[in-house]
């Protein structure tokens, strides 16, 4: 809880995963055999440093966000998106620009003054910008740069029935199962690795894959919960508090049938709720690793997340507690020879 | 001087995706001049190594794409009009009524027709011409053009270099040809600076079709670090400035997530310790220059980017300033004479 | 040929789930071959050792697909698309599993038939209910179209001509070449229909000196046709370029000399969308110079995909020659300027 709380809370836009990856550093330092860095910003943890068979645990650290792009003589600051950001989600919400994390909010022309035919419209990108609170330009850039990173501010607590809201759930609630992950003994070499980048092109894996070159690659991920007012059944992706999902097909890549009844048996077994992530499209580090050198078997387990990408994502703590039980499983499994990666397709 | 020169003849040259032999042969011989070795890969890339001096010496890649974009025959028509596909991003409507030069069993020129408006109605004529309503028309026989000619033979607009007011010029391939100039301009000022590193400086092929040149040379030649070098969008009216440079004043440095961000700043240290103009340009995600590649080539390669304001991107009037040319060798010039082993162990250092 | 086709066209195998058709392609080269091999992709490698220029030859083996996502109460099935299906194709298909099971596409009440979309449709297994779906078919399984292969003339209609064809060239070529100096790695990939992922795979494990796709290609010569040269049945075609590779020219060269040699009809081709494994291949590692023969097909990606008999011989046989040619690196492809 106090992890997730602090994880969610860094900030850690596409390409300035400073936040994260310092705190699982210093979290993460007195478990690990070897912790370090590459030149993309990837942070490799290894354990059992020799041992078989070598399995790559991936989550990503990188949120999507904004970058700062110009300055608007009142000292407004022009900003673009980084990585899929639904535009209308933006309007009217808290953030922080740069590292010196410079509080900002993002605002449009009010309501009162915009015609009955522009309310009707989603604001666009071109028409927000990021107010500092500053008086001109000059003013804005003593403080903020261009090319600066702006990231949501938002608090992670509590709500409703034993579940949390808080901004950046995709994928700090991966990175926090990895953590714990991280501080249990397996029979294996396990090298977590938190990517930079997945949410512009997975290409932080791409090359953590190639460093590692793992036998195997097991993804977490936070993914879309669909169960929700207005979206009918056959269109649920997973379900908030259905426990962990397991993929067989993303845009990315397809999932070895074996390797997805392995996990789904080990849930059984171990008496753990799941479900399987019912939506074929967009990518996930998966790809990455599974077309690293001459192919790599690889798995994606994800933790449903209700308003996906945005400041105010809710999931589920049984699902967070499930999805660290079936991975933890996974991980024992793999160690006690349970998946044999011959003929593996 | 040579730069300019250079750059008039390389941008009148042949050289589309995938085809870029003709205009690789002037690239290595002024290139090679410069360098203690000139070799090409398989796909095509020129490499031209510029050792350094010194025990340990860094790899540093500079990259700049030498291919331009085109038109390729994808069928022969009755009559001996020739329909065409564009190789790389073309915007259909800049390429009316434009000569062309085709590379058959022998050069050949041709023009860009289609319907003349005396023969269509008034809605045809409100919309802009697409590409399967244009062929080239080589004014031969049938028989001669299907002597002369195959399917799949490529073609360029013809046009020479134009020289216009000051120190700005116009013409086909600039993107990113500007680019390989800029190399040179960087050779010619390393050769009176003490460099350490060994400098790769390639002309990549193939990056209008999707950075696929940059893709093998990163992982052939495994630099410590590598800076692409291309073009971007000059500023115009009716564009946010945002999204645009200015013409002349000096090379722009790309920074975000695609771009090692020390690789950036040291960049930006460079420019303003030697009094060189630079100017910031933003990139939200992977760029669409050969900075993509090399960032994530084998266990990932440190990326920068540095590119040359022009207006008219992927026409065949791009127009640009040669001082920003010059500008951004030296820039490039200085950047390498600072780089030393303790620089790159840093770079994987976040 | 024809035997061979109709077997490969009517065996299950969509991107993904290829274990059927590879073992029907495995027992069809294994007595041709040194030695055959799989790896985690599922690739299926036959390989004829030899000292001189490595040569991979790649055909696809996988086809596209259905994939299914939800199991209602009623025991209907939604399900997503696995590769390039469009949802004007399917309906009124009947489809198969890879355990047997078919199924009938089915679509929602629609006012208007441009609004059909893949969540419109569902399959229809004949199950009473949900129990009894899942008893047949798990969320995650992948049906393809149920057709068989029928001979017309000198032509054969089917599903997965795309990429079956190709695997048939390239079992008759191994078939049919003599000692050869060449080191031959056919690989019959998978998932290529999701983007080209076995043979990026299987091309970093080979490293080969060249690269060869075997592919079917699109054609102009039916009725208002998209504006490209390759016609069916008159011979196979040498891809210059598509929008995965631009062909290495001194392959194409090579091809069009063997072609000319032999007397083999050829059409060049330009295919101005799509992609084959030589997309992939051409970028593993340092570079590989890589060229594409292609069999001509009419109606890809559909049930009723059309190729001509006399075509793929063509195709097998230039495949045959140019394997069988001594290919000398340093001359043919020399790294130095000249």
């Amino acid at each position: 809880m106090l992890l997730i709380k602090k994880l969610t809370e860094a900030y850690g836009v596409s390409g300035d995963e400073y936040g994260v990856r310092d705190l699982l550093r210093e979290e993460l330092t007195p478990y690990a055999e070897r912790i370090e860095t590459d030149t993309i910003g990837n942070l490799y943890v290894k354990k059992g440093i020799g041992k078989k068979p070598r399995i790559m645990v991936a989550a990503h650290m990188d949120e999507i966000g904004l970058m700062v792009v110009g300055f608007e003589s009142n000292g407004l600051l022009q900003v673009k998106t980084v990585g899929g950001m639904d535009e209308r989600v933006l309007v009217s919400k808290p953030v922080v620009v740069g590292n010196n994390h410079v509080p900002g909010v993002i605002g449009a022309k009010a309501i009162h003054l915009q015609k009955p035919h522009e309310r009707k419209k989603p604001l666009e990108i071109e028409q927000l910008y990021v107010d500092i609170g500053v008086k001109s330009k000059e003013e804005a850039e003593k403080l903020v740069k261009i090319g600066d990173y702006v990231a949501f501010m938002a608090s992670t607590h509590e709500i409703g029935e034993n579940c949390l809201i808080g901004k950046a759930m995709d994928n700090r609630v991966g990175c926090a199962i990895l953590a714990e992950l991280v501080k249990i003994d397996f029979n294996l070499e396990l090298t977590a690795v938190f990517t930079v980048q997945e949410e512009i092109g997975l290409r932080g894996a791409t090359v953590a894959a190639y460093n590692v070159h793992p036998d195997f690659g097991l993804v977490l991920e936070g993914t879309t919960a669909s169960d929700v007012a207005g979206v009918e059944d056959t269109g649920y992706v997973t379900k908030l508090g259905g426990g962990p999902a397991i993929s067989f097909m993303d845009s990315s890549f397809i999932a070895p049938r074996k390797v997805v009844d392995f996990i789904v048996d080990i849930a059984k077994k171990l008496d753990i709720p799941f479900q399987l992530r019912r939506l074929t499209t967009a990518g996930t580090d998966a790809g990455a690793i599974s077309q690293a050198h001459a192919g790599i078997p690889s798995a994606v387990i994800s933790m449903p997340c209700r308003y996906i990408h945005s400041p105010a994502s809710v999931i589920s703590l049984a699902d967070y507690e499930n999805t660290l039980r079936l991975a933890k499983g996974v991980l024992q499994a793999i160690a006690e020879g349970g998946l044999s990666l011959e003929g593996i397709a | 001087m040579e730069v300019d020169r250079f750059l008039t003849e390389i941008i009148a040259a042949p050289g589309l995706s995938g085809y870029e032999q003709p205009v690789a042969r002037m690239i290595s011989a002024t290139l090679g001049r410069f360098a203690d070795e000139v070799r090409q890969d398989q796909l095509g890339n020129v490499v031209v190594l510029k050792k350094g001096k010194g025990e340990k010496r860094p790899k540093v890649l500079l990259a700049a794409h030498m291919d331009e974009i085109g038109l390729m025959v994808t069928k022969i028509e009755e009559g001996g009009f020739l329909r065409f596909t564009s190789v790389g991003g073309i915007d259909p409507r800049t390429i009316v009524s434009q000569e062309v030069i085709l590379f058959g069993k022998k050069e050949l020129h041709g023009v860009i027709g289609a319907k003349p408006p005396h023969l269509t109605d008034e809605e045809e004529r409100s919309r802009a011409y697409t590409m399967d309503e244009m062929y080239i028309d080589l004014a031969l026989p049938e028989a001669k053009v299907r002597e002369l000619v195959s399917v799949g033979d490529v073609a360029m607009i013809k046009r020479e270099a134009i020289k216009l007011n000051g120190t700005s010029m116009a013409g086909k391939a600039m993107d990113d040809r500007a680019g390989v100039a800029v190399m040179l301009a960087c050779l010619q000022e390393l050769q009176r600076l003490h460099h350490l590193a060994d400098v790769y400086a390639v002309a990549t092929v193939q990056e209008e079709v999707g950075v696929r040149g940059a893709t093998t040379i990163s992982y052939g030649i495994v630099p410590d670090l590598g800076i692409a070098i291309d073009v971007t969008h000059g500023a115009m009216p009716g564009v946010p400035e945002y999204d645009t440079c200015k013409l002349g004043e000096g090379p722009a440095i790309t920074v975000g997530p695609n771009i090692h961000p020390k690789v950036a700043s040291e960049l930006i240290r460079m420019a303003k310790e030697y009094n060189i103009p630079y100017q910031l340009e933003t990139a939200t995600g992977p760029t669409g220059t050969d900075a993509r590649a090399i960032q994530v080539a084998r266990g990932g390669i440190p990326a920068g980017l540095i590119s040359i304001p022009l207006r008219y991107m992927h026409t065949s009037v791009e127009l640009l300033d040669l001082e920003d040319i010059k500008l951004s060798g030296r820039l490039l010039a200085y950047f390498i004479a600072a780089v030393n082993s303790e620089y790159v162990e840093e770079l994987a250092c976040f | 040929m024809k035997e061979l086709l109709k077997k490969l066209s009517e065996t299950y195998g969509p991107a993904g789930r290829e274990d059927k058709i590879r073992q029907v392609i495995q027992d069809e080269v294994k007595n041709y071959v040194d030695e055959v091999f799989t790896d985690p992709m599922g690739n299926l490698y036959a390989v004829k050792k030899g000292k001189g220029t490595k040569i991979m030859v790649a055909a696809h083996m996988d086809e596209i697909g259905i994939i299914v996502t939800y199991i209602d109460k009623h025991g209907f099935l939604r399900f997503s698309n696995v590769g390039g299906v469009s949802p004007q194709i399917l309906l009124g298909q009947r489809v198969t599993f890879g355990n047997g099971v078919v199924g009938s596409i089915g679509v929602e009440k629609l006012d208007d038939i441009k609004k059909l979309t893949l969540e419109k449709l569902y399959l229809d297994i004949g199950a009473k209910n949900k129990a009894e779906a899942e008893k047949l078919v798990k969320i995650g399984d992948i049906a393809t179209y149920d057709r068989e292969a029928t001979v017309m003339g000198t032509r054969m209609i089917g599903k997965a001509m795309d990429n079956r064809a190709g695997c048939a060239v390239v079992i008759q070529a191994l078939r049919e070449l003599k000692e050869t100096e060449n080191e031959i790695y056919a690989v019959f990939t998978t998932q290529e229909e999701v983007g080209l992922r076995g043979s990026r795979t299987s091309s970093y494990r080979i490293n080969p000196d060249l690269g060869l796709a075997v592919d079917v290609t699109l054609v102009g010569d039916t009725p208002e046709p998209p504006q490209l040269n390759v016609a069916l049945g008159k011979g196979a075609a040498i891809k210059v370029k598509d929008a995965s590779v631009i062909c290495h020219p001194k392959i194409k060269a090579m091809l069009s000399e063997l072609a000319a040699k032999h007397s083999i009809p050829v059409q060049l081709e330009v295919m101005t969308a799509g992609g084959t494994d030589a997309g992939a291949i051409h970028l593993t590692r340092k570079g590989v110079p890589s060229g594409v023969i292609s069999v001509p097909c009419r109606y890809v990606h559909t049930p009723v995909e059309m190729v001509d008999l006399e075509d793929m011989a063509n195709a097998s046989r230039l495949l045959t020659a140019f394997l069988s040619s001594p290919v000398k690196m340093q001359e043919a492809f020399p790294c130095a300027l000249d």
